[in-house]
């Protein structure tokens, strides 16, 4: 950053300070530190609006920026798209407990889908191991574990992420709207908006957001260069990240990453609008719950028992 | 007037109600699932390189077909089979056409539609394998799916889900410090 313009020092040599030359002193400091940046572009990013709020020609410049910064932060051609939501769609998810065997394929999947950052190391699903004996117990839960082979005998393994409440907490708590939940469903954050405070991550009882806390790193032939501007674009430091039902996949019809990957078939999605999806067919037939109902969180991510 | 037309209206209800409940009874049990109806596209099944069409060996002509049962010598002697107690190559596989399967009734199949055969038992799996619950699919939740088999994922010599190496788990917090240096 350059030194402030002489201009504003002068402000203050005139002996005596009055509040109002204070604060007309500030103010201009202000803008100068802004211009003084000589830096249109950090100037344009600083005073970019809520995604929400923008009109296509301001999405359209803000987009080219990104895709701008992004090719020169890892060295390749990144693609932001912003389809909006599938109408009478509602993204659900199901997950068969009676298949996982906890081989972590979905994990590894959604971080090379999802541009999760390698070192520091972000991981947006969990799988936690547990007993068959003890049944569901979150305080009884590793999610260390690193045997030679799963399923390990006696144990079962639940794999955790973003729920999809319909009634997310984590937007709730967000002082400044940077994250919603959008019409088909999923709850994104808008990377640009967000001030990084983390209410959202103490809200969410299900440990599924996550926070930047160095700056990301990905190795350039590891980026995916298919993004979505609300779900895996490459992040900032400082800001909190999570699962989007890899919105970049879904809104163009193909399944997230962690159900293509499953090789034992137990992820199961699909429009909880649509009476003949297969996420219907299972939460009609099969023995459902959601995770820590009791806590009204009504997640749009169901757990299921397929025998 | 109005009350004259009262029984009749009755009658006419009575009648129209119990001819509707012989309809429902007379109706066919539910329509197959929309898996099992449409036409689908289901995965490569799973051949040891080079092996299909089996018929480059088993040609009738060339080698006569033998149904005695007996334990495989030579080829496909490494195959095990662990698959119920009294299974033999030829419940599945066709004796006369081996490029073929065949269900109990006698009905051929092709390897694309072995489905069918494993429903002959499990039944159950099959039914869930049909609306999408057994078994995975890939593709487009609302459009073009790629069903896997059976086959594709348990082996039908020995069908028992085969263990997994798990991928590498998340770095504990405790090691987080000594990766970047902070820690020794």
């Amino acid at each position: 950053m350059s030194q402030p313009p002489a201009k504003v020092l002068r402000l203050s040599a005139r002996g005596t300070t009055t509040r109002r030359g204070f604060l007309g002193g500030a103010a201009l400091a202000a803008a100068a530190l802004a211009v003084g940046c000589d830096n249109s572009v950090n100037m344009e990013a600083f005073l970019q609006h809520n995604f929400r709020e923008l009109s296509k020609e301001e999405l359209a410049r803000i987009i080219a920026r990104l895709e701008k910064e992004a090719a020169e932060k890892y060295h390749k051609q990144i693609h932001i798209g912003n389809e909006p939501p599938i109408q009478g769609v509602i993204f659900g998810y199901a997950l068969d407990l009676s298949r996982c065997v906890g081989c972590r394929r979905c994990v590894h999947a959604c971080v090379k889908e999802n541009n999760q950052s390698r070192e520091p190391e972000i991981q947006w699903i969990r799988v936690l191991e547990m007993d068959k004996e003890k049944g569901v117990d979150l305080e009884d839960a590793n999610q260390y574990y690193n045997p030679d082979l799963v399923p390990q005998e006696g144990k079962f393994y639940m794999p955790v992420q973003c729920q999809q409440c319909r009634n997310p907490p984590c937007v709730k708590v967000c002082p400044v709207g940077a994250t919603w939940q959008e019409k088909d469903g999923p709850v994104v954050v808008d990377y640009n908006w967000c001030i990084g405070c983390r209410y959202c991550m103490a809200a969410c009882p299900y440990g599924a957001r996550h926070f930047n806390w160095g700056e990301p790193s990905i190795p350039t032939a590891d980026v995916n260069p298919v993004t979505h501007y609300l779900g895996n674009r490459p992040r900032p430091k400082g800001v909190v990240e999570k699962c989007t039902f890899c919105v970049q996949r879904t809104r163009k019809g193909l399944y997230p990453a962690c159900v293509e990957i499953c090789p034992v078939g137990a992820r199961k999605f699909g429009n909880l609008a649509d009476p003949k999806s297969e996420v219907r067919y299972v939460i009609e037939n099969k023995r459902v719950f959601v995770l820590k109902g009791d806590l009204n969180t009504q997640p749009k991510f169901f757990y299921f028992y397929g025998v | 007037m109005r009350l004259s037309f009262r029984p009749l209206r009755l009658i006419l209800e009575v009648g129209i109600l119990s001819s509707c409940c012989l309809l429902l009874r007379a109706a066919p049990p539910e329509a197959p699932p929309a898996a099992a109806s449409q036409d689908i596209q289901v995965a490569k099944p799973p051949f040891s390189e080079g092996i299909f069409p089996c018929s480059n060996c088993h040609d009738p002509k060339a080698m006569p077909p033998n149904p005695k049962r007996r334990p495989l010598e030579g080829m496909h002697a490494d195959i095990e089979l662990h698959h119920g107690e009294t299974r033999w190559c030829l419940d599945c596989h066709d004796l006369m056409n081996r490029d073929k399967l065949h269900l109990v009734n006698g009905e051929k199949l092709d390897f694309t539609s072995s489905q069918y055969l494993c429903g002959q038992c499990h039944g159950d799996k099959f039914r869930d394998w049909k609306v999408g619950v057994h078994g995975k699919r890939t593709g487009s939740w609302n459009g073009q799916k790629l069903y896997y088999l059976c086959v594709n994922c348990h082996s039908p010599h020995s069908p028992h889900f085969k263990p997994l190496k798990p991928m590498p788990p998340p770095t504990p917090p405790e090691q987080i410090g000594a990766k970047k240096g902070t820690r020794p």
